[in-house]
């Protein structure tokens, strides 16, 4: 389906979206005729149907807001590394191109066993790394126990780097006593083995994020720390240059393990701070993909010719959190009423440019054990202001705390926390809008400060733990529990599913665990926000990944 | 001459340790927790304590400073907490650029200024002179942001002519020994990066001389202007020598001196100053340095970036007043 859609782009089709998830089967293309006629006279091509003849320049240019911090990927959680490092660098499995289904990477096959205490993985055979070290199972082996033991040689814990990622994901260091792999053992050349203490329902989605990918052995002996600016990988890139705030130059590697790919021949990550000059360079031909475009772009560039856009799954959640432990947010009645309040289409209209799903669970719709049989609060201030007086509570005056930087889930956090407050207004709540220093912002309400408090969280793994282990468990207070919201039971379901290896029954769990949440009302979810990216339309094959990038393996451009 | 150079590169000693001072002191009037910042959002508490126990942030302010100085002092700006990476080094590339775009820039303003300014003081109240000093106006009052992308805008998407983005083409990257690429791509014999190269300055670089250029303009026009009333230009002009040479020769090297203080204060607010301009036109110089530092919270990278910006600042300060006073040797201290 989505080759198919592709192709048509290179017909001639002006405007393309390849969003997942709800409308992910309509066919949201539209062609204008002149365009294609252009096009095709361009490429000489009689047929009309048929797609584009490869160009001779196979150098892509991907523009971007920021740079890279590190290209030691696990070190940092930055979407612009990790946006280059999947090119460089391969993990043992791999998510598909546009959700977070796992399939074989550089490990060809594997096995859970012991109920899910024990992990074999057949690496594939004849894969090199770019320096020509050969990709085996002592690499595996050494590639996680340097970011497990913060005393091993290559952890570079004394140049400052941290593992935090790692950390998070298996739950914490060697030593530490939630850390879940016990040991890895190498079976044969190409058979590694992990041994775990305790089951994790995320294990195999760990394996396949970017932040565990394989750097070669050879590599941290010639570089040391310095392996942040000489990464040496598996992937269909090697990296070429990098000159820091300006680009990075990666080009495509001969001996890649996949058979006639990269198409690429070059990429280069290019950074322009302003959205609005990326855009003037997109328009004038110098770049070819662009990330981040304003919302009210969107509209300009529809049916604009030569230019496509691409949209990203969603996979994130901006949010409306309350603090449990401060009254009347502690009623759960007065949370509930609250969440009637607001109008999150008309939000979605104002400050998303329609490219966002309004939210009624904490986790994105494609999620494992997403409830869609939650039924939303609806928007209903009468009913709201009814409930509000119901406990005791009408004309209440609230802080509505604001994020002082715009997120992918919140682009414009301060206009949002205005139309809220007119929400507010409308069933006789005073919510005065509290902004502060974004490091200030964090902390505050880590440490409860706050009343109401505007945040969101963006997904890595695809796994909902990430979610709610880290938004709605009690564990995750102080830190990413800044709703303060504490229920046994839901701890109970979150920590078996967690665990547990048996999807169906993860699934339902959290189902379960939703109801509750939604009947406790800790939050006022709001929106799943769908980023957009612009392209010229030479460009073939590009797939957003829910994660916020994607590797270039089968792009091309056309002529 | 030579006891006043000495004296007056004694008077730096002090400055420079008041800088020092400031710049160390400022980051930590700003609140936040830095290993929060840096880890983001998303980072466990322990991860932060981890990190400041790592980085020292929770020593005495004073064992910083001393341990800051200290490191100056051998030429060790430290490390960068957001990549790793010795500052000293790292912070070249970005320093070269600017010094780079503002050389251009202010080349820029100062031929098209001076020169409007001698010929608006020479004309005065002329059509030229008028129209000179409006545009001055305007260019001094312009948002330098909307004129960069206006100038993108037309220039680079709707004529086609330059370029809108960055320092070199970056399918043909430059290879660099200066960072200076107007001299790199000539170092290796690429004519054609030259130009490239070239093209690419064209654009930031009228965006960040218009004010300059506008203040030079302003400022050499009043300037020339009590010159030319003064007695011995009506002397020079009574012997009957060419008007273009009374302008040029006699006047205008006695009305230099405003003028040069312009330049001087101007060339250093560029240094530092030019964050909007190399915004736009993703020129990594050191304003964005220093500002994706502060972005991250990288102590060590805002020290240093704000600690060398003050020093071009200073030694820029000492050129021009070394000029002066090669220029007039009655002026002296």
């Amino acid at each position: 389906m989505k080759k198919a859609l592709f192709l048509s782009i290179a017909a001639g089709t002006v405007l393309t979206f390849t969003a997942c998830g709800d409308n992910g089967g309509t066919d949201n293309t539209e062609t204008d005729n002149n365009a294609a006629e252009t096009n095709n006279n361009e490429a000489g091509n009689e047929g009309g149907e048929e797609a584009s003849q490869p160009a001779e320049d196979q150098t892509l240019i991907f523009a971007r807001g920021g740079d890279s911090v590190s290209l030691d990927y696990a070190s940092v959680t930055d979407g612009e590394s990790s946006r280059v490092t999947q090119q460089i660098y391969e993990s043992l499995l791999s998510f598909d191109e546009d959700s977070f289904e796992i399939g074989p990477g550089l490990a060809e096959d594997w096995e859970v066993e012991d109920d899910g205490l024990r992990y074999v993985f057949q690496l594939r055979e004849g894969v090199t790394f770019h320096d020509g070290t050969e990709f085996n199972a002592e690499a595996v082996k050494l590639n996680f126990e340097r970011w497990a033991d913060p005393d091993h040689e290559y952890h570079f814990a004394d140049e400052g780097y941290a593992y935090s990622v790692y950390g998070t994901q298996f739950g914490g260091f060697e030593g530490d006593e939630g850390h879940v792999i016990e040991e890895i053992n190498v079976l044969g050349d190409h058979e590694v083995e992990f041994v775990l203490n305790e089951t994790l329902g995320s294990f195999l989605q760990n394996m396949g994020m970017s932040y565990f990918a394989m750097t070669s052995p050879a590599a941290f002996e010639e570089y040391g720390s310095a392996i942040n600016e000489n990464p040496v990988g598996t992937g269909p890139f090697q990296f070429v240059s990098w000159s820091r705030d300006d680009s990075i130059v990666l080009e495509k590697y001969e001996d890649y393990w996949q058979e006639d790919l990269p198409k690429l021949d070059q990429v280069i990550f290019q950074v322009i701070p302003d959205n609005s000059a990326r855009l003037t360079a997109l328009r004038s031909g110098e770049i070819d993909i662009m990330d981040g475009l304003n919302p009210d772009d969107i509209d300009a560039l529809e049916g604009e010719e030569g230019i496509q856009m691409f949209e990203r799954a969603t996979n994130n959640i901006g949010y409306l959190g309350f603090n449990a432990d401060k009254e009347p947010f502690d009623d759960p009645e007065v949370r509930r009423a609250l969440n009637h309040a607001i109008d999150k289409e008309n939000l979605i209209t104002l400050l998303y440019a329609d490219m966002a799903e309004p939210a009624k669970n904490l986790i994105p719709p494609d999620y494992l054990g997403y409830n869609d049989d939650i039924e939303p609060y609806e928007y209903d201030p009468e009913l709201a202001e009814q409930m509000l007086d119901d406990a005791g509570h009408a004309g209440l005056e609230i802080d509505l705390w604001t994020m002082p930087v715009a997120r992918p889930y919140m682009p414009d956090p301060e206009r949002a926390a205005e139309v809220m407050q007119a929400n507010f207004a409308d069933i006789g709540v005073t919510a005065n809008i509290v902004s502060m220093e974004w490091a200030t912002y964090l902390e505050q309400t880590e440490a409860g400060e706050h009343d109401l408090f505007m945040l969101g969280w963006s997904g890595v793994n695809g796994d909902p733990d990430y979610f709610f282990g880290n938004l709605l468990h009690s564990d995750a207070i102080p830190g990413g529990n800044r709703n303060f919201y504490r229920n046994d039971e839901v701890d109970s379901l979150l920590d078996q599913a967690k665990t547990s290896i048996d999807e169906d029954e993860r699934a339902e769990l959290y189902e379960e665990a939703q109801e509750i949440i939604h009947e406790d009302a800790p939050m006022i979810p709001l929106v799943h926000s769908i980023p957009v990216l612009a392209g010229s339309e030479n460009v073939q094959n590009y797939v957003p990944h829910p994660q916020t990038s994607e590797p270039l393996t089968e792009v091309e451009i056309s002529e | 001459m030579l006891a006043y150079t000495i004296r007056r590169l004694l008077m730096l000693i002090p400055v420079l340790i008041g800088m020092s001072l400031i710049t160390f002191s400022i980051i930590h009037l700003i609140p936040g927790n830095p290993a929060q910042t840096i880890l983001g959002e998303q980072a466990t508490p322990q991860a932060i304590a981890q990190l400041e126990e790592q980085l020292g942030l929770n020593e005495p302010y004073l064992v910083q400073y001393f341990d800051y100085v200290g490191g100056l002092l051998q030429g060790d700006l430290g490390q960068s907490l957001r990549t790793n990476a010795d500052i000293s080094s790292e912070i070249l590339p970005f320093l070269a650029a600017t010094i780079e775009l503002t050389i251009f820039a202010m080349v820029f303003a100062v031929i098209v200024g001076v020169n409007a300014g001698i010929i608006s003081a020479w004309k005065q109240n002329s059509l030229f002179d008028y129209t000179a000093m409006l545009i001055a106006l305007i260019g001094v009052s312009m948002p330098i942001f909307w004129l960069g992308l206006m100038q993108q805008w037309i220039f680079a998407q709707e004529l086609g002519w330059l370029p809108a983005f960055g320092r070199s083409n970056p399918r043909d990257p430059v290879e660099t020994v200066t960072n200076l690429y107007l001299i790199d791509t000539l170092l290796s014999g690429r004519p054609d990066q030259f130009w490239n190269s070239f093209r690419h300055l064209v654009l930031p670089g009228l965006a960040l001389g218009t004010i300059p250029m506008a203040i030079i303009a302003r400022m050499t026009r009043s300037s020339m202007l009590e010159v030319l009333r003064s007695d011995y230009i009506r002397t020079v002009e009574s012997k009957g020598i060419h008007k273009m040479s009374v302008v040029y020769r006699h006047g205008f090297k006695n009305a230099v001196i405003p003028v040069l203080t312009v330049v001087g204060l101007q060339t250093g607010t560029l240094l530092g100053g030019a964050i909007l301009t190399e915004t736009i036109f993703s020129w990594p110089g050191i304003g964005r340095y220093v500002f994706d530092a502060i972005g991250n919270r990288d102590y060590p990278a805002i020290q240093s970036g704000i600690l060398v910006i003050a020093t071009m600042f200073v030694f820029i300060n000492l050129i021009v007043d070394l000029l002066y006073s090669y220029i007039d040797p009655r002026i002296k201290y």
